[in-house]
């Protein structure tokens, strides 16, 4: 009871060592979109004909949403439980 | 079909971001909780080792000079050392704190080979002020490596060194194969492709 009622107010409990970690992922991703609306032309994706493979597979406001996305799911979130569990034991 | 050259520099800029954000998170959580899950401890020096192996197709199939195989050579056997050295600090192979002066002499030789490699000035094009730029700031940066080898738990030091590959990310994601800088493109440069 007590432990999903944690879960479902993560962030009230998230000292600000959580809040950073739980931050990064989405300000890379929203540093990446801010970017593809500021410098539309580099996002191929958005005039896609007569573009080879390279040019829609590699653009850097998306590979920059990418690595935000990345880091997120595959390093973030474990580290968050983890970072959780840490706190929980010292208490 | 290979990517431009600008590409590889972008996806290298990715693996550089991935790299900071890692080194960042370490920093925050502290090396307790980084080190709770094994494979973590292995990934940024990991990362560091697999971008120096994938410098070696860089070196093979878009050097087009003997001085940019050199460079990019040189690259790769840094990377690979400084990843290794410290991918064998984190598994407990290698107990001399020395070897974490591996990372500030990849730091060294990285920027001394972009810088050494450009041949033209840094306002011929926004490519030729890019690596004129990363190679001195690899230059300079690298007394912060060096500041870790031997103080390994200063956070200031930690939290530059994370922030040094996000700046150095944002600067390869800026460069282009031909394109201006602050307005200067010089006409030996070429056609501006897009």
């Amino acid at each position: 009871m007590q432990s999903t009622y944690a879960r479902s107010l993560p962030a009230a409990r998230r000292g600000w060592r959580g809040q950073v970690i739980s931050l990064l992922g989405p300000a890379t991703i929203a540093a990446g979109l801010i970017w593809g609306f500021v410098q539309p032309w580099r996002l191929t994706i958005l005039h896609p004909l007569h573009q080879g493979f390279w040019w829609l597979a590699i653009e850097p406001p998306l590979l920059v949403v990418v690595a935000g996305i990345v880091f997120a799911l595959v390093v973030a979130r474990p580290l968050l439980a983890d970072l959780e569990e840490h706190d929980a034991a010292a208490r | 079909m290979q990517p431009r050259a600008e590409m590889v520099h972008w996806l290298f800029a990715t693996g550089l971001l991935l790299l900071g954000l890692c080194l960042l998170s370490e920093v925050v959580v502290g090396p307790e909780v980084w080190r709770r899950r094994r494979w973590r401890t292995y990934l940024w020096p990991g990362l560091a080792f697999a971008m120096g192996v994938l410098m070696w197709p860089v070196m093979t199939f878009f050097t087009n000079s003997a001085i940019h195989m050199y460079a990019h050579g040189s690259w790769a056997e840094v990377l690979m050392l400084a990843g290794g050295a410290e991918l064998g600090l984190v598994h407990g192979r290698l107990k001399s704190r020395w070897w974490r002066l591996t990372m500030p002499l990849a730091f060294v030789v990285t920027g001394t080979a972009f810088i050494v490699h450009e041949q033209n000035a840094w306002f011929f094009a926004r490519s030729a002020f890019l690596h004129h730029l990363l190679g001195w700031t690899f230059l300079i940066a690298a007394v912060i490596p060096l500041a870790l080898a031997f103080r390994p738990r200063s956070a200031t030091a930690q939290t530059a060194f994370a922030l040094v590959f996000v700046v150095l990310a944002v600067m390869l994601y800026s460069d282009r194969d031909t394109a201006p800088v602050f307005g200067h493109l010089s006409p030996l440069a070429g056609p501006q492709h897009r």
